[in-house]
């Protein structure tokens, strides 16, 4: 468990630690496009992860929910 | 005077501007005016000799008000052909017993033993309720339910994600919980014991829980940059064999053992996963690159790393293009074997290659046009190699794929 607490202390340091990192709200524009999104095509990641949870042995990573299946 | 006049006007005049766009485009992505935003897509898989998969799905939704939003998923998945058993390709032609028991079929010889009598449809729907907790904190409630006529899987979800510094950085934290039932044709097979038509039962059913958690962070890099990392840990406990697979046991001359020569193969009822989640989105003029890694391990000893990157780029007239490029590679489960050996027996052992050491590549092309009104329509076109990556070598597995999508609001 610790070891777990040490990765996240790291990673939220590393990612909220550097003061230039950030835009101002009007510098929105870019980053509000469709395309530009985290999962631009939920539909893809969604048919990819299922593809991929039947073929091979690890699994998450991305998200948690959305369901299980035999996938034999 | 005039020209610094007319220099902060043009700048409240830009300010404006990019605040009603970056409004519209928020308005686009939420489903604005109260409409309904619907994204369907169907999938064809098909692997070469083995199985192929029509998948439909569609998912719907809607802004019911004061930041609500609705999510429903409906997916029906109808899977027919033959999938390998687990036992090994021999010189001489050999003969399997169904899982029902009631019949048999028989694998050429020099041929990788395929079960021909697999065939499933699955159905599963997916709801989910996305509230604003206060002004920078958000909460998503989802229920799964999915059903095929030898698995049942039942779950509830939540996530919680919270935006601080000035919106730059957003902490997410989630948990889901999957309840799964196993139905087997000709019921659950003791692990390690023969195949035959009567053969050792320990019931008609068992089941499986799921836990998983993660906790991730979002960082915005800059005006074109994303940054996200996510450590997602999980545990799996109940019956995670497959009923279906077996083993080939060879004698000490490296045949086939006279007696009881394919036996049901067994897993450990316990796993527990980590994964740890990097991606970025870049942006280049009207271009964008998705990349991301995954470093996986559990406690089965099975790990693996995952590079994925699609890049889109746009052909200008409202089309894109966007290749992808997915690679993976795994280390092989403590209880893999490719066959067993006639003597003590382990006390877990499979023999399916997806838990072998293995490599998968992945190429795809994703062509897409914007039909205006928020609508589009992309086409998926992708080949999929997966094969060993260890001394034991299992055959190639060779997929294609075809994906449609369209996407409208309504």
């Amino acid at each position: 468990m610790k070891s777990y607490v040490s990765i996240l202390l790291i990673l939220i340091t590393l990612m909220s630690g550097c003061s230039s990192w950030g835009v101002q709200p009007w510098e929105r524009n870019k980053l509000a496009e469709k395309k530009m999104q985290l999962e631009p095509a939920p539909l893809d990641s969604y048919l990819d992860a299922h593809i991929y949870y039947s073929k091979e042995s690890s699994s998450g990573g991305a998200g948690v929910g959305g369901g299980g299946c035999g996938c034999n | 005077m005039q020209l610094k006049k007319s220099s902060s006007v043009r700048k409240m005049l830009a300010v404006a501007t990019t605040s009603l766009l970056s409004g519209m485009a928020h308005s686009a992505n939420s489903s604005g005016d109260n409409g309904w935003e619907m994204d369907s897509a169907i999938l064809y898989y098909s692997e070469a000799d083995r199985i192929s998969v029509i998948e439909p799905v569609v998912s719907l939704r809607k802004d019911i008000g004061d930041e609500n939003f609705l999510n429903f998923r409906f997916v029906l998945d109808s899977l027919t052909g033959s999938s390998p058993n687990g036992a090994i390709k021999t010189s001489t032609a050999q003969t399997f017993t169904t899982p029902s028991g009631n019949s048999n079929y028989t694998t050429a010889a020099n041929e990788t033993p395929l079960d021909p009598t697999f065939h499933d449809t699955r159905g599963a729907l997916n709801a989910e309720w996305e509230m604003p907790l206060n002004k920078t904190t958000k909460a998503i409630f989802g229920a799964n339910i999915s059903a095929e006529f030898d698995y049942q899987s039942l779950g509830v979800s939540a996530n919680i994600s919270w935006d601080f510094n000035n919106r730059n950085t957003t902490l997410t934290t989630g948990a889901a919980y999957n309840a799964d039932t196993i139905n087997p044709v000709g019921g659950v097979p003791t692990g390690l014991t023969a195949m035959s038509a009567s053969k050792s039962s320990t019931g008609s059913g068992d089941n499986k829980q799921v836990i998983d958690l993660i906790i991730g962070v979002t960082q915005v890099i800059n005006r074109t940059t994303l940054m996200q990392f996510n450590l997602n840990i999980g545990t799996d406990s109940g019956y995670m064999t497959d009923p279906y697979k077996i083993l080939s046991v060879l004698d000490g001359s490296g045949n086939l053992r006279g007696t009881d020569p394919y036996l049901y193969e067994k897993r450990p009822d316990s796993r527990t996963r980590q994964a740890l989640y990097w991606k970025t989105v870049m942006g280049f003029s009207e271009d964008v690159l998705n990349l991301s890694y995954r470093y996986y391990w559990d406690d089965w000893d099975v790990s693996s790393h995952t590079v994925e990157m699609k890049y889109r780029f746009s052909l200008g007239n409202k089309h894109y293009l966007q290749p992808e490029a997915r690679y993976y590679v795994q280390d092989k489960a403590n209880f893999y074997y490719y066959n067993l050996v006639d003597g003590a027996l382990p006390t877990y052992a499979s023999a399916d290659y997806r838990l072998a050491d293995l490599k998968t590549s992945t190429l795809a092309f994703k062509y897409g046009i914007d039909m205006g009104n928020d609508s589009e329509f992309s086409v998926r076109l992708g080949k999929m190699n997966q094969t060993s990556n260890g001394d034991a070598s299992f055959e190639d597995v060779d997929a294609t794929f075809v994906q449609l999508n369209y996407r409208m609001v309504f």
